[in-house]
Protein backbone atom coordinates (compact mmCIF):
# COMPACT_ATOMS: atom_id res chain seq x y z
CA UNK A 1 0.00 0.00 0.00
CA UNK A 2 2.37 2.15 0.82
CA UNK A 3 4.38 2.26 -1.98
CA UNK A 4 1.65 3.48 -3.91
CA UNK A 5 2.00 7.05 -2.31
CA UNK A 6 5.44 8.78 -4.80
CA UNK A 7 7.49 10.34 -2.93
CA UNK A 8 6.73 13.95 -4.26
CA UNK A 9 3.62 14.71 -2.42
CA UNK A 10 4.65 13.75 0.77
CA UNK A 11 8.69 14.38 0.87
CA UNK A 12 11.32 11.66 1.30
CA UNK A 13 11.30 11.92 4.87
CA UNK A 14 7.74 10.70 5.05
CA UNK A 15 8.68 8.03 2.26
CA UNK A 16 11.02 6.68 4.78
CA UNK A 17 8.92 6.30 7.91
CA UNK A 18 5.90 4.91 5.72
CA UNK A 19 8.19 2.09 4.45
CA UNK A 20 8.78 1.76 8.27
CA UNK A 21 5.71 2.06 10.45
CA UNK A 22 2.84 2.40 7.90
CA UNK A 23 2.19 6.32 7.99
CA UNK A 24 -0.15 5.80 4.65
CA UNK A 25 -2.21 3.51 6.37
CA UNK A 26 -2.54 5.91 9.31
CA UNK A 27 -3.58 8.23 6.79
CA UNK A 28 -6.16 6.44 5.45
CA UNK A 29 -7.67 5.53 8.69
CA UNK A 30 -7.61 9.06 9.64
CA UNK A 31 -9.26 10.39 6.09
CA UNK A 32 -11.84 7.24 6.33
CA UNK A 33 -13.49 8.26 10.00
CA UNK A 34 -16.63 10.32 10.20
CA UNK A 35 -18.93 11.51 12.45
CA UNK A 36 -22.51 11.73 11.81
CA UNK A 37 -24.69 15.19 12.27
CA UNK A 38 -27.67 15.48 13.51
CA UNK A 39 -29.43 17.70 16.18
CA UNK A 40 -27.69 15.44 19.29
CA UNK A 41 -23.82 16.10 17.85
CA UNK A 42 -23.09 18.25 20.27
CA UNK A 43 -22.63 15.43 22.83
CA UNK A 44 -19.99 13.64 20.86
CA UNK A 45 -17.16 16.09 21.97
CA UNK A 46 -17.95 15.17 25.68
CA UNK A 47 -15.82 12.08 25.79
CA UNK A 48 -13.18 14.46 23.76
CA UNK A 49 -13.35 16.88 26.25
CA UNK A 50 -12.57 14.44 28.75
CA UNK A 51 -9.20 12.80 26.90
CA UNK A 52 -8.21 16.58 26.81
CA UNK A 53 -8.72 17.00 30.40
CA UNK A 54 -6.91 13.84 31.00
CA UNK A 55 -4.02 15.02 29.31
CA UNK A 56 -3.84 17.87 31.13
CA UNK A 57 -3.87 16.11 34.26
CA UNK A 58 -0.53 13.71 33.37
CA UNK A 59 1.01 16.64 32.34
CA UNK A 60 0.82 18.95 35.39
CA UNK A 61 0.39 15.65 37.75
CA UNK A 62 3.73 15.01 36.22
CA UNK A 63 5.57 18.47 37.27
CA UNK A 64 3.79 17.99 40.14
CA UNK A 65 5.95 14.91 41.24
CA UNK A 66 9.20 17.27 40.83
CA UNK A 67 8.49 19.04 44.25
CA UNK A 68 6.15 16.51 46.12
CA UNK A 69 7.13 14.30 48.56
CA UNK A 70 5.14 11.45 49.76
CA UNK A 71 5.53 11.12 53.64
CA UNK A 72 3.42 12.31 56.84
CA UNK A 73 5.92 14.30 57.76
CA UNK A 74 7.01 16.11 54.65
CA UNK A 75 3.83 16.20 52.57
CA UNK A 76 2.40 19.29 53.33
CA UNK A 77 5.08 21.07 53.41
CA UNK A 78 6.55 20.17 50.08
CA UNK A 79 3.13 21.52 48.90
CA UNK A 80 3.36 24.32 50.60
CA UNK A 81 6.78 24.99 49.29
CA UNK A 82 5.52 24.38 45.73
CA UNK A 83 2.52 26.90 46.55
CA UNK A 84 4.94 29.91 48.06
CA UNK A 85 8.17 29.51 46.54
CA UNK A 86 8.09 27.61 43.64
CA UNK A 87 7.50 30.05 40.59
CA UNK A 88 4.25 28.91 39.01
CA UNK A 89 3.92 25.99 41.44
CA UNK A 90 0.55 27.85 42.34
CA UNK A 91 -0.29 27.64 38.51
CA UNK A 92 0.67 24.14 38.12
CA UNK A 93 -1.08 22.81 41.42
CA UNK A 94 -4.36 24.54 41.15
CA UNK A 95 -4.66 23.89 37.16
CA UNK A 96 -4.11 19.85 38.62
CA UNK A 97 -7.10 20.41 41.11
CA UNK A 98 -9.30 22.62 38.92
CA UNK A 99 -8.43 20.29 35.72
CA UNK A 100 -9.60 16.90 38.47
CA UNK A 101 -12.97 19.05 38.72
CA UNK A 102 -13.66 19.85 35.58
CA UNK A 103 -12.78 15.95 34.07
CA UNK A 104 -14.84 14.61 36.45
CA UNK A 105 -17.94 16.51 35.53
CA UNK A 106 -17.26 16.17 31.94
CA UNK A 107 -17.05 12.80 32.09
CA UNK A 108 -20.49 12.32 33.88
CA UNK A 109 -21.71 14.33 31.31
CA UNK A 110 -20.72 12.08 28.62
CA UNK A 111 -21.40 9.41 30.65
CA UNK A 112 -25.03 10.53 31.27
CA UNK A 113 -25.88 11.57 27.48
CA UNK A 114 -24.27 8.26 26.37
CA UNK A 115 -27.11 6.82 28.69
CA UNK A 116 -30.11 8.89 27.48
CA UNK A 117 -29.26 8.71 24.05
CA UNK A 118 -28.70 4.51 24.85
CA UNK A 119 -25.81 4.30 22.89
CA UNK A 120 -25.15 1.29 24.50
CA UNK A 121 -26.95 -0.85 21.96
CA UNK A 122 -25.32 -3.68 20.40
CA UNK A 123 -22.92 -4.05 19.31
CA UNK A 124 -21.30 -1.02 22.01
CA UNK A 125 -21.87 -3.10 25.29
CA UNK A 126 -17.94 -3.19 26.32
CA UNK A 127 -17.41 0.35 25.05
CA UNK A 128 -20.00 0.80 27.88
CA UNK A 129 -18.09 -1.10 30.14
CA UNK A 130 -15.08 0.12 29.43
CA UNK A 131 -16.28 3.58 29.76
CA UNK A 132 -17.68 2.81 33.45
CA UNK A 133 -14.38 1.25 34.15
CA UNK A 134 -13.02 4.49 33.46
CA UNK A 135 -15.37 6.38 35.73
CA UNK A 136 -14.41 4.04 38.40
CA UNK A 137 -11.10 5.05 37.80
CA UNK A 138 -11.26 8.54 37.56
CA UNK A 139 -13.15 8.38 40.83
CA UNK A 140 -10.11 6.08 42.34
CA UNK A 141 -7.85 9.30 40.95
CA UNK A 142 -10.14 11.89 42.82
CA UNK A 143 -9.77 9.70 46.00
CA UNK A 144 -6.30 8.64 46.59
CA UNK A 145 -5.16 11.94 44.74
CA UNK A 146 -7.38 14.56 47.88
CA UNK A 147 -5.36 12.76 50.54
CA UNK A 148 -1.69 13.87 48.97
CA UNK A 149 -1.29 16.97 50.40
CA UNK A 150 -2.08 16.04 54.06
CA UNK A 151 -4.58 18.32 55.41
CA UNK A 152 -7.18 18.13 58.07
CA UNK A 153 -9.95 18.13 55.42
CA UNK A 154 -8.35 15.41 53.04
CA UNK A 155 -7.39 13.74 56.62
CA UNK A 156 -10.76 13.26 57.52
CA UNK A 157 -12.67 12.37 54.06
CA UNK A 158 -9.81 10.05 54.04
CA UNK A 159 -10.59 8.21 56.99
CA UNK A 160 -14.15 8.09 56.09
CA UNK A 161 -13.83 7.06 53.14
CA UNK A 162 -11.77 4.47 54.07
CA UNK A 163 -14.18 3.44 57.46
CA UNK A 164 -17.07 2.45 54.60
CA UNK A 165 -14.93 -0.35 53.05
CA UNK A 166 -14.86 -1.97 56.78
CA UNK A 167 -17.96 -2.06 56.59
CA UNK A 168 -18.22 -4.68 53.75
CA UNK A 169 -19.28 -7.66 54.45
CA UNK A 170 -16.43 -10.40 55.28
CA UNK A 171 -13.54 -9.04 54.05
CA UNK A 172 -14.04 -5.60 54.98
CA UNK A 173 -11.91 -4.89 58.10
CA UNK A 174 -9.24 -6.85 55.52
CA UNK A 175 -10.14 -4.53 52.56
CA UNK A 176 -10.09 -1.39 55.39
CA UNK A 177 -6.72 -2.73 56.10
CA UNK A 178 -5.32 -3.13 52.96
CA UNK A 179 -6.21 0.52 51.70
CA UNK A 180 -4.83 2.05 54.85
CA UNK A 181 -1.76 -0.06 55.18
CA UNK A 182 -2.67 -0.59 58.54
CA UNK A 183 -5.50 0.07 61.33
CA UNK A 184 -5.45 3.78 61.15
CA UNK A 185 -5.01 6.77 58.42
CA UNK A 186 -1.46 7.51 58.48
CA UNK A 187 1.99 8.16 56.19
CA UNK A 188 1.28 4.27 55.42
CA UNK A 189 -1.76 5.21 53.97
CA UNK A 190 -0.02 8.49 52.22
CA UNK A 191 2.74 6.87 50.55
CA UNK A 192 0.24 3.69 49.38
CA UNK A 193 -1.89 6.32 47.84
CA UNK A 194 0.90 7.69 46.30
CA UNK A 195 1.71 4.74 44.59
CA UNK A 196 -1.63 3.99 43.88
CA UNK A 197 -2.40 7.46 42.53
CA UNK A 198 0.72 7.62 40.51
CA UNK A 199 1.51 4.31 39.28
CA UNK A 200 -0.81 2.13 39.59
CA UNK A 201 -4.15 3.67 38.27
CA UNK A 202 -2.03 4.88 35.55
CA UNK A 203 -1.34 1.82 34.35
CA UNK A 204 -5.11 0.67 34.64
CA UNK A 205 -6.11 3.66 32.70
CA UNK A 206 -3.67 2.74 29.44
CA UNK A 207 -5.23 -0.51 29.27
CA UNK A 208 -9.08 0.21 29.90
CA UNK A 209 -8.41 4.00 27.67
CA UNK A 210 -6.39 2.19 25.04
CA UNK A 211 -9.24 -0.48 25.00
CA UNK A 212 -12.30 2.25 25.05
CA UNK A 213 -10.20 4.41 22.25
CA UNK A 214 -9.56 1.42 20.40
CA UNK A 215 -13.62 0.18 20.48
CA UNK A 216 -15.00 4.21 19.30
CA UNK A 217 -12.69 3.75 16.03
CA UNK A 218 -14.03 -0.06 15.38
CA UNK A 219 -17.51 0.80 16.05
CA UNK A 220 -17.59 4.52 14.68
CA UNK A 221 -19.84 7.32 16.89
CA UNK A 222 -23.34 5.87 17.68
CA UNK A 223 -26.52 7.35 16.37
CA UNK A 224 -29.29 7.90 18.53
CA UNK A 225 -32.62 5.53 17.25
CA UNK A 226 -34.92 8.28 16.67
CA UNK A 227 -32.46 9.73 13.83
CA UNK A 228 -31.20 6.61 12.62
CA UNK A 229 -34.96 5.93 12.27
CA UNK A 230 -35.54 8.71 10.38
CA UNK A 231 -32.62 7.48 7.61
CA UNK A 232 -30.53 10.72 8.18
CA UNK A 233 -27.39 9.83 7.12
CA UNK A 234 -25.25 13.22 6.61
CA UNK A 235 -21.86 13.00 8.42
CA UNK A 236 -18.61 15.09 8.41
CA UNK A 237 -15.15 14.02 8.03
CA UNK A 238 -13.48 13.73 11.51
CA UNK A 239 -9.78 14.93 9.92
CA UNK A 240 -10.26 17.91 10.39
CA UNK A 241 -13.93 19.24 10.34
CA UNK A 242 -15.07 17.28 13.74
CA UNK A 243 -11.08 17.86 15.12
CA UNK A 244 -10.79 21.25 14.25
CA UNK A 245 -14.36 22.13 16.31
CA UNK A 246 -12.58 19.82 19.22
CA UNK A 247 -10.05 21.76 19.49
CA UNK A 248 -11.80 25.09 19.74
CA UNK A 249 -13.47 23.22 22.90
CA UNK A 250 -10.38 22.04 24.06
CA UNK A 251 -8.24 25.61 23.86
CA UNK A 252 -11.63 26.59 25.30
CA UNK A 253 -11.39 24.53 27.98
CA UNK A 254 -7.99 25.68 28.55
CA UNK A 255 -8.43 29.04 28.79
CA UNK A 256 -11.38 28.41 31.51
CA UNK A 257 -8.84 26.17 33.64
CA UNK A 258 -6.34 29.14 33.26
CA UNK A 259 -9.20 31.19 34.92
CA UNK A 260 -10.32 29.36 37.38
CA UNK A 261 -6.46 29.13 38.42
CA UNK A 262 -5.36 32.52 38.85
CA UNK A 263 -9.00 33.49 40.04
CA UNK A 264 -9.39 30.62 42.65
CA UNK A 265 -6.51 28.92 43.05
CA UNK A 266 -6.20 25.55 44.81
CA UNK A 267 -6.01 25.64 48.99
CA UNK A 268 -3.96 23.82 51.20
CA UNK A 269 -5.88 24.71 54.65
CA UNK A 270 -4.22 23.10 57.58
CA UNK A 271 -1.88 20.41 58.33
CA UNK A 272 -3.62 16.78 59.20
CA UNK A 273 -3.24 16.48 62.81
CA UNK A 274 -4.62 12.94 63.77
CA UNK A 275 -5.28 14.14 67.40
CA UNK A 276 -7.69 17.00 66.54
CA UNK A 277 -11.57 16.83 66.58
CA UNK A 278 -12.79 16.80 62.87
CA UNK A 279 -12.87 20.20 61.53
CA UNK A 280 -16.90 21.45 60.77
CA UNK A 281 -17.58 22.52 57.44
CA UNK A 282 -15.66 18.82 56.46
CA UNK A 283 -16.59 17.40 53.25
CA UNK A 284 -15.62 15.45 50.73
CA UNK A 285 -15.20 15.99 46.77
CA UNK A 286 -18.29 17.35 45.28
CA UNK A 287 -18.72 14.41 43.04
CA UNK A 288 -18.68 12.32 46.29
CA UNK A 289 -20.87 14.53 48.04
CA UNK A 290 -24.60 12.86 46.67
CA UNK A 291 -23.51 9.60 48.74
CA UNK A 292 -21.60 11.73 51.65
CA UNK A 293 -24.85 13.70 52.28
CA UNK A 294 -26.88 10.49 51.78
CA UNK A 295 -24.98 8.68 54.62
CA UNK A 296 -25.99 11.94 56.71
CA UNK A 297 -29.54 11.49 56.36
CA UNK A 298 -29.57 7.15 56.86
CA UNK A 299 -30.56 6.90 60.29
CA UNK A 300 -28.48 4.57 62.77
CA UNK A 301 -30.02 1.32 61.44
CA UNK A 302 -32.47 0.15 59.31
CA UNK A 303 -34.47 -3.18 59.62
CA UNK A 304 -31.55 -4.45 62.13
CA UNK A 305 -28.55 -3.23 59.77
CA UNK A 306 -26.38 -0.29 60.25
CA UNK A 307 -27.27 2.34 58.44
CA UNK A 308 -23.55 2.79 57.03
CA UNK A 309 -23.89 -1.05 55.73
CA UNK A 310 -27.23 -0.38 53.91
CA UNK A 311 -26.08 2.81 52.20
CA UNK A 312 -22.86 1.27 50.63
CA UNK A 313 -24.50 -1.79 49.75
CA UNK A 314 -27.70 0.20 47.96
CA UNK A 315 -24.45 2.57 46.32
CA UNK A 316 -22.87 -0.59 44.90
CA UNK A 317 -25.85 -2.16 43.49
CA UNK A 318 -26.25 1.03 42.04
CA UNK A 319 -22.74 0.73 40.21
CA UNK A 320 -23.98 -2.49 39.14
CA UNK A 321 -26.97 -1.31 37.75
CA UNK A 322 -25.11 0.83 36.10
CA UNK A 323 -22.28 -1.32 34.53
CA UNK A 324 -24.94 -3.75 33.51
CA UNK A 325 -27.21 -1.81 31.73
CA UNK A 326 -27.08 -2.52 28.27
CA UNK A 327 -27.94 -6.04 29.00
CA UNK A 328 -30.76 -4.81 31.42
CA UNK A 329 -32.17 -2.63 28.64
CA UNK A 330 -33.77 -5.19 26.31
CA UNK A 331 -36.00 -2.82 24.21
CA UNK A 332 -32.98 -0.63 23.43
CA UNK A 333 -31.25 -3.49 22.38
CA UNK A 334 -33.94 -4.54 19.97
CA UNK A 335 -34.34 -0.93 18.49
CA UNK A 336 -37.08 -0.22 20.33
CA UNK A 337 -37.42 3.38 22.48
CA UNK A 338 -36.93 2.30 26.10
CA UNK A 339 -38.45 5.10 28.06
CA UNK A 340 -38.20 2.82 31.49
CA UNK A 341 -34.62 3.36 30.98
CA UNK A 342 -34.85 7.10 30.02
CA UNK A 343 -36.71 8.07 33.44
CA UNK A 344 -34.42 5.57 35.35
CA UNK A 345 -31.17 8.16 34.32
CA UNK A 346 -33.31 11.24 34.97
CA UNK A 347 -34.31 10.32 38.27
CA UNK A 348 -30.29 9.72 39.01
CA UNK A 349 -29.10 13.12 37.67
CA UNK A 350 -32.12 14.60 40.04
CA UNK A 351 -31.10 12.74 42.69
CA UNK A 352 -26.84 14.04 42.00
CA UNK A 353 -28.20 17.21 41.83
CA UNK A 354 -30.36 17.63 44.34
CA UNK A 355 -28.42 15.52 47.15
CA UNK A 356 -25.15 17.43 46.20
CA UNK A 357 -27.00 20.44 46.30
CA UNK A 358 -28.23 19.85 49.66
CA UNK A 359 -25.18 18.83 51.09
CA UNK A 360 -23.53 22.32 50.09
CA UNK A 361 -26.91 24.61 51.21
CA UNK A 362 -26.79 22.31 54.43
CA UNK A 363 -25.75 23.98 57.50
CA UNK A 364 -22.97 22.30 58.73
CA UNK A 365 -23.50 22.43 62.35
CA UNK A 366 -26.70 21.43 62.42
CA UNK B 1 -10.22 -42.08 14.71
CA UNK B 2 -6.46 -42.47 14.25
CA UNK B 3 -5.80 -40.86 18.07
CA UNK B 4 -8.10 -42.70 19.58
CA UNK B 5 -7.00 -45.73 18.37
CA UNK B 6 -3.56 -44.22 19.86
CA UNK B 7 -4.73 -44.98 23.25
CA UNK B 8 -1.13 -44.45 24.56
CA UNK B 9 -0.42 -41.14 22.74
CA UNK B 10 -3.87 -39.21 23.98
CA UNK B 11 -2.84 -40.25 27.46
CA UNK B 12 0.28 -38.72 27.37
CA UNK B 13 -0.50 -35.60 25.21
CA UNK B 14 -3.21 -35.39 28.59
CA UNK B 15 -0.30 -36.10 30.94
CA UNK B 16 1.75 -33.51 29.51
CA UNK B 17 -1.18 -31.15 29.10
CA UNK B 18 -1.54 -31.76 32.67
CA UNK B 19 1.61 -30.94 33.74
CA UNK B 20 2.17 -27.87 31.87
CA UNK B 21 -1.25 -26.10 32.95
CA UNK B 22 0.08 -27.31 36.75
CA UNK B 23 3.16 -25.82 36.11
CA UNK B 24 1.41 -22.73 35.10
CA UNK B 25 -1.14 -22.82 37.82
CA UNK B 26 2.08 -23.41 39.91
CA UNK B 27 3.83 -20.35 38.51
CA UNK B 28 1.50 -17.67 39.26
CA UNK B 29 1.19 -18.72 42.58
CA UNK B 30 4.29 -18.72 43.25
CA UNK B 31 4.03 -14.82 41.87
CA UNK B 32 1.10 -14.05 43.02
CA UNK B 33 0.87 -15.49 46.42
CA UNK B 34 4.49 -13.24 47.74
CA UNK B 35 2.68 -9.88 46.11
CA UNK B 36 -0.31 -10.57 47.80
CA UNK B 37 1.38 -11.40 51.07
CA UNK B 38 3.29 -8.02 50.63
CA UNK B 39 0.17 -5.98 50.10
CA UNK B 40 -1.00 -6.62 53.16
CA UNK B 41 0.33 -4.34 55.89
CA UNK B 42 2.22 -5.80 58.70
CA UNK B 43 0.62 -6.18 62.35
CA UNK B 44 1.84 -3.48 64.90
CA UNK B 45 1.06 -4.14 68.35
CA UNK B 46 -2.34 -2.23 69.72
CA UNK B 47 -0.42 0.00 72.74
CA UNK B 48 -2.16 -1.87 75.68
CA UNK B 49 -1.45 0.52 77.98
CA UNK B 50 -4.25 0.65 79.89
CA UNK B 51 -4.22 4.14 81.60
CA UNK B 52 -2.83 7.27 80.61
CA UNK B 53 -1.63 10.51 82.71
CA UNK B 54 -2.98 13.85 80.74
CA UNK B 55 -0.39 16.79 80.66
CA UNK B 56 -3.47 18.93 81.80
CA UNK B 57 -4.00 20.31 85.01
CA UNK B 58 -7.36 19.61 86.30
CA UNK B 59 -7.35 23.26 87.24
CA UNK B 60 -6.82 24.39 83.35
CA UNK B 61 -10.21 22.26 82.49
CA UNK B 62 -12.86 24.71 82.14
CA UNK B 63 -16.70 23.73 83.22
CA UNK B 64 -18.34 23.41 79.84
CA UNK B 65 -15.22 22.61 77.98
CA UNK B 66 -13.58 19.77 76.47
CA UNK B 67 -10.15 18.51 74.74
CA UNK B 68 -8.82 15.73 72.93
CA UNK B 69 -6.15 13.88 74.30
CA UNK B 70 -3.87 10.75 73.14
CA UNK B 71 -4.80 7.16 74.52
CA UNK B 72 -2.59 5.01 73.08
CA UNK B 73 -2.57 5.85 69.77
CA UNK B 74 -6.31 6.59 69.59
CA UNK B 75 -7.68 9.97 70.00
CA UNK B 76 -10.32 10.08 73.42
CA UNK B 77 -12.23 13.06 74.60
CA UNK B 78 -12.21 15.14 78.33
CA UNK B 79 -14.95 17.27 79.21
CA UNK B 80 -15.77 19.15 82.06
CA UNK B 81 -19.38 19.34 82.55
CA UNK B 82 -21.45 22.69 83.47
CA UNK B 83 -22.26 20.62 87.05
CA UNK B 84 -17.78 20.55 87.49
CA UNK B 85 -17.63 16.96 86.92
CA UNK B 86 -14.41 15.31 84.71
CA UNK B 87 -15.86 12.84 81.83
CA UNK B 88 -13.38 11.14 79.68
CA UNK B 89 -14.48 9.41 76.33
CA UNK B 90 -13.43 7.91 73.19
CA UNK B 91 -13.32 10.24 70.79
CA UNK B 92 -13.33 8.03 67.90
CA UNK B 93 -17.11 8.09 66.53
CA UNK B 94 -18.24 5.00 66.34
CA UNK B 95 -19.95 5.59 63.18
CA UNK B 96 -17.31 5.82 60.44
CA UNK B 97 -14.14 6.95 62.84
CA UNK B 98 -14.15 10.47 62.88
CA UNK B 99 -12.94 12.80 65.61
CA UNK B 100 -15.16 14.10 68.02
CA UNK B 101 -15.97 17.25 69.85
CA UNK B 102 -17.71 18.89 72.75
CA UNK B 103 -20.02 21.51 71.54
CA UNK B 104 -20.17 23.72 74.37
CA UNK B 105 -23.33 25.43 72.48
CA UNK B 106 -25.47 22.08 73.32
CA UNK B 107 -22.98 20.99 76.12
CA UNK B 108 -22.76 17.51 74.48
CA UNK B 109 -20.31 15.97 71.61
CA UNK B 110 -20.91 16.14 68.12
CA UNK B 111 -19.25 14.61 65.44
CA UNK B 112 -18.43 16.63 62.38
CA UNK B 113 -18.39 14.41 59.49
CA UNK B 114 -22.09 13.24 59.93
CA UNK B 115 -23.74 15.10 62.02
CA UNK B 116 -23.67 12.66 65.21
CA UNK B 117 -24.57 13.45 68.68
CA UNK B 118 -23.51 11.84 71.83
CA UNK B 119 -24.40 12.70 75.36
CA UNK B 120 -21.85 13.14 78.18
CA UNK B 121 -22.45 9.31 79.00
CA UNK B 122 -20.90 8.50 75.79
CA UNK B 123 -24.96 7.45 74.53
CA UNK B 124 -25.32 8.27 70.75
CA UNK B 125 -28.53 10.39 71.06
CA UNK B 126 -28.88 11.25 67.72
CA UNK B 127 -28.04 10.82 63.66
CA UNK B 128 -26.32 8.02 62.06
CA UNK B 129 -23.77 6.75 65.04
CA UNK B 130 -24.56 3.03 65.64
CA UNK B 131 -23.32 2.42 69.31
CA UNK B 132 -22.28 4.82 72.44
CA UNK B 133 -18.56 5.86 73.07
CA UNK B 134 -17.21 3.76 74.85
CA UNK B 135 -15.80 5.54 78.38
CA UNK B 136 -12.73 5.96 80.32
CA UNK B 137 -12.70 6.29 84.04
CA UNK B 138 -11.44 9.62 85.51
CA UNK B 139 -9.22 9.96 88.36
CA UNK B 140 -7.79 12.88 89.86
CA UNK B 141 -4.52 12.41 91.48
CA UNK B 142 -3.68 15.93 93.52
CA UNK B 143 -2.48 17.88 90.39
CA UNK B 144 -2.77 14.80 88.04
CA UNK B 145 -6.00 13.74 85.71
CA UNK B 146 -5.16 9.92 85.26
CA UNK B 147 -7.20 8.20 82.89
CA UNK B 148 -8.19 4.45 83.13
CA UNK B 149 -9.74 1.91 80.65
CA UNK B 150 -12.81 0.92 82.77
CA UNK B 151 -12.58 -2.85 83.03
Amino acid sequence: MSTTTPDSVHGKLWSWLDQRIGLADLEKLARKKQVPVHGHGVWYYLGGMTLFLFIVQVVTGTLLLFYYRPSAEEAYESVQFLMAEVEFGWLIRSIHAWSANLMIFALFIHLFSVLLLKAYRPPREVTWFSGVGLLAIALGFGFTGYLLPWNELAYFATKVGTEITGAVPLVGRFLLRLLRGGDEVTGATLTRFYGIHVAVLPGLVMLVLGLHLYLVQKHGMSVPLPVERQGDRRTMPFVPNFLLRDIVGWLSALAILAALAAFIPAELGRKADPFAPAPVGIKPEWYFMFMFQTLKYLPSHILGLEGEIVGMVGFGLGGLFLLLIPFLDRRAARGQPSPLFTWIGIFVIVYIVVLTYLGYAASPTR
Amino acid sequence: MEDRALGGDATRRGFVNWMLGTSVGAFLISVLYPVARYLVPPMVGESTAASVTLPIKPGDVKPNTGQIFKFGSRPAILVRTSAGDLKALSAVCTHLNCTVQYRPDLSHIWCACHNGHFDLNGQNISGPPPRPLDAFVVNVRGNQIVVSKST
